[in-house]
């Protein structure tokens, strides 16, 4: 199973190739075809949330709507990116996710290209701009590894949180803020401490020996430390000074 | 006693069955405690009866659990003339014992009365709600202590285990399966031996198969009752169906609400150890073979296969996409086979009787037995256990007994909470797993709800639609947005604030639901909304229109009024009143004054005359 196998098949009629088991939508987009997406990063693993990037796929025979981040591709399938149904299921979504981000421009762009220009939803205030893509969850686990915030409750009532609304976990990275497709994730730095605002976590900074400016959370640069095993003096410096001692 | 061969098997059974056959005649009592019952009280009626006999009597008492008639339990059944008493309680045991038992003398007020005749039917098997039923898996309840291994092996148990494991190869097994037609119980219909098939050549060495007790549907309960009731004949499937596929490891996943489920199964896997059905060299026949009990924590997402698997790993019990099958790569990655409890359950009488045999029972598409538990708006509650192909109005009219009230008819919504609604102009047809899926609704795991005239059916769509958007995942956009959209307008129209155009976009809401989720809780959570808008739209526009509950169910959109030449004056109304809204003296026709009603309804349901009229 090591060997790479390349395997052809279509997309809206042009021939492509790609791996065995490589996920569509990367493919698609490497090829030029737009799709939308909002839950897909190819940093961390599919998850198939957002529903938007559909396309309908034919395969032995056989024609069904699947969302093309999580559809591992194979040989001979038939791809169409922008079918009557995907287009009808992709408005009424984003119709719904307009709703949870009224004023994310993202999606505001999105919903704007697919005829969309207000939602007939009452907005869901609560939801505070989160579509609930789940990318903060995945790039904490999956890349930063501190699992400091989770899916909770289900239904209408799940949100993303910090496990028990306790955000001890939480190295203040920024990792979930850089990611977050809708913005709704801030950080905020005053003084020598900077704030996650929506995880509610506030984590002091540590100085520069050299220049004194305060750089990372303490709590981060020892998390740091602690994992990779290194040296405790290792981050006495912030990178500005570090680049310049070398 | 550990049995190592088929021989030591039969001559176990022999044993048991001539010891039986001298008891045969002897008077014996038998008390369903299953959890209907238990709710009835049976426990009390189980002291009461172990008090009243004492320790040292000849006469056998037992207890069973579900026969299926549980709206009338406590039920108990003297053999062996099967006398079928209802609604027993302590106070009546002394004479259920003095008359019945010592003096074979009937007791009239314990005895089942049919509502049309009013004739009092002795034997169960008499009794019009069993009558038309095949109880073809369902029917060893009544005769089977569960925690009693010999009980099953009475009755023919651990027989098909044997043809199978020293008389068919494990291709021929999945053959037997197939040929039969058999279809998951659960919910989806799949071919359960083309299923087994394709586990048992996906590549690994290690496979897995799994029951499925999570049972979510609220008011449905069939599988528990299965495995609360008979567990080794679940087990007996399992065994049979590990074997085909070539599994060693086994997993029973059942809700940890369902204790006397958990504690049954549980004792019935201690059993088969001991005995030799389960563990190393089943029999002797070289197959290793164990089972695990797994408990879920109560959502109803996680009896979808591949958040059950994510939940026995220990995971949030959330789907997963399934473009690898989970026959091929299901629990912990290996190839697993996931069947209902039912679907189980039937196993054991293919490999017995063939599958030739079988496949006579049903229709074209769906072979064999369906268990529904059938609620609602009917005279017979329970469950029953009839052939694929019965017509709706067999059931609801035949068994069910019609509707209670002199009422009419309206609707039967099957398929538990994401099924559909199927009208009266429907009422003959077959239900099996085709007709219903056509019909705009679904087999599901076979619950089945009867609605009268005076049933809303935009306030079921509503019902229905709150539970989903509370039982989603909410993973997919489409669906926990979807069911949350659709539930608020379906509320806004209840509430007397529908729109033009609500109807439309329930529709499209509806269509994207089902068509953009992941699994196939998404994919049918459109319909109790999209069947309801089928078959009464005039329903919806009666509501959206003309501001009017046409069933008078909806509080904001009815008014109750006092007819003034039924009213009598008897001031009752006046006086149950919550707000005092009514007005009369003696004499005097009484009134509403609207301003001050809030629609609960209790004028109407204490007037004498009914003068109280809903519009
Ligand atoms: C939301 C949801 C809930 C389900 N709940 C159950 C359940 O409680 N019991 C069950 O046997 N199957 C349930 N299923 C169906 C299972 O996913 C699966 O198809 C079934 O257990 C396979 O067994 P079968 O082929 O014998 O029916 C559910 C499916 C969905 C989508
Ligand atoms: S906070 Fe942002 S990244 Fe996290 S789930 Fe919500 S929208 Fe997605
Ligand atoms: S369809 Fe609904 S229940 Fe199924 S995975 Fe998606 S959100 Fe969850
Ligand atoms: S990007 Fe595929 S579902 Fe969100």
């Amino acid at each position: 199973m090591s060997e790479k196998e390349l395997v052809r098949f279509q997309i809206d009629g042009l021939e492509v190739e790609a791996e065995k088991g490589q996920m569509l939508l990367p493919v698609a987009l490497e090829y030029g075809f737009e799709i939308p997406h909002l839950c897909y990063h190819e940093a961390v693993s599919p998850y198939g949330a957002c529903r938007l990037c559909l396309v309908e796929v034919t395969k032995g025979g056989r024609t069904r709507m699947t969302t093309s981040c999580n559809y591992p591709v194979d040989a001979g399938i038939e791809v169409a990116t922008a079918t009557e149904n995907v287009l009808r299921a992709r408005r009424m979504i984003l119709e719904m996710l307009l709703a949870r981000a009224p004023h994310s421009e993202t999606i505001l762009t999105m919903a704007r290209s697919a005829g969309i220009e207000e939602t007939r939803f009452p907005i869901i205030d609560d939801a505070d701009g989160c579509i609930l893509c789940g990318l903060c969850e995945r790039v904490c686990r999956e890349v930063v590894g501190a699992n400091a915030i989770t899916f909770v409750n289900r239904g209408d009532k799940r949100e993303m949180a910090p496990p028990f609304w306790d955000p001890m976990a939480c190295i203040a990275c920024g990792a979930c803020v850089y990611v977050c497709p809708t913005d709704c994730i801030k950080m905020e730095e005053q003084g020598d401490e900077r704030t996650i605002v929506r995880w509610k976590r506030t984590l002091k900074m540590q100085p520069c020996k050299s220049c004194g400016k305060p750089f990372a959370p303490q709590f981060q640069l020892n998390w740091i430390v602690d994992r990779v095993q290194l040296p405790k003096d290792f981050f006495e410096l912030c990178p500005v000074c570090r680049k310049q001692k070398k | 006693m550990h049995l190592k061969s088929p021989d030591d098997l039969e001559q176990f059974r022999t044993r048991i069955l001539e010891k039986r056959k001298a008891q045969d005649t002897k008077k014996r009592v038998v008390l369903c405690t299953g959890t209907g019952c238990r709710g009835a009280g049976a426990l009390d009626v189980y002291d009461a009866f172990k008090k009243a006999l004492g320790n040292k009597s000849d006469i056998e008492f037992k207890t069973t659990c579900c026969h299926g008639f549980c709206e009338r339990g406590p039920i108990t059944i003297i053999e062996p003339e099967g006398i079928f008493y209802q609604r027993v309680t302590p106070e009546t045991v002394p004479q259920i014992i003095a008359e019945t038992v010592k003096k074979d003398q009937m007791i009239e007020e314990l005895l089942y009365q049919d509502p049309q005749t009013e004739e009092a039917i002795p034997a169960e098997k008499d009794i019009p709600f069993y009558k038309k039923q095949n109880r073809l898996v369902f029917g060893h309840n009544r005769l089977i202590d569960p925690t009693q291994i010999e009980d099953y092996l009475a009755v023919g148990g651990y027989q098909a285990l044997v043809k199978a494991l020293f008389s068919m190869s494990p291709e021929e097994i999945i053959a037997e399966v197939k040929s039969s037609g058999l279809r998951g119980r659960g919910g989806g219909g799949f071919p359960a031996g083309r299923k087994w098939e394709s586990c048992s050549q996906a590549p690994g060495d290690v496979r897995y198969v799994i029951c499925n007790c999570d049972e979510g549907d609220p008011g449905a309960y069939m599988d528990r009752s299965l495995m609360e009731g008979n567990p080794h004949r679940v087990l007996e499937g399992m065994i049979i169906g590990a074997y085909a596929i070539g599994a060693h490891e086994g997993y029973v996943y059942v809700r940890h609400e369902y204790p006397l489920a958990v504690e049954n199964v549980g004792i019935a896997i201690e059993q088969a150890h001991k005995m030799g059905f389960l563990g190393e060299n089943i029999l002797g026949s070289g197959f290793d073979f164990d089972v695990t009990i797994s408990k879920g924590g109560g959502a109803f997402v996680a009896g979808e296969s591949t958040a059950l698997m994510a939940s026995i790993e220990g995971y949030v019990a959330e789907p997963r996409a399934k473009y690898i099958h989970t026959v091929e790569s299901g629990l912990w990655d290996k190839p697993t086979n996931l069947n209902n409890v039912e679907t189980w359950a039937n196993v054991p009488v293919i490999i017995e009787k063939g599958a030739e045999w079988y496949s006579k029972i049903g229709t074209e598409g769906s072979k064999g037995t369906k268990i529904f538990s059938l609620v609602g708006k009917i005279n017979n509650t329970g469950l029953i256990e009839v052939p694929m192909g019965m017509t709706l109005r067999e059931i609801v009219y035949d068994i069910g007994g019609g509707i209670p009230d002199g009422k009419r008819f309206k609707a039967v919504q099957t398929g538990g909470p994401s099924g559909g609604c199927i009208p009266e102009e429907m009422l003959d047809l077959p239900v099996d797993f085709d007709a219903l899926t056509e019909a705009g609704s679904m087999m599901g795991s076979g619950g089945m709800i009867v609605m009268d005239e005076s049933t809303c059916m935009v306030d079921v769509a509503k019902y229905f639609t709150n539970f989903l958007k509370d039982e989603s995942c909410g993973k997919c956009t489409s669906c926990r947005d979807g069911t949350l959209r659709m539930y608020e307008i379906l509320d806004r129209i209840t509430k007397g604030e529908g729109k033009e155009g609500d109807i439309e976009l329930l529709e499209e809401i509806g269509w994207t639901t089902t068509e953009a989720s992941l699994c196939a809780l998404g994919g049918t959570a459109a319909n109790p909304v999209l069947s309801t808008i089928r078959y009464f739209r005039d329903e919806y526009e009666a509501h959206i229109k003309d501001k009017r509950c046409p069933a008078g169910v909806c509080p904001a959109l009815i008014t109750y009024t006092i007819d003034a030449e039924a009213c009598i004056a008897c001031g009752k109304c006046k006086k149950e009143c919550p707000t005092k809204a009514i007005t009369g003296e003696k004499k005097v026709p009484h009134e509403i004054v609207q301003a001050k009603c809030i629609k609960c309804g209790t004028c109407k349901e204490v007037c004498p005359v009914d003068a109280v009229k809903v519009e």
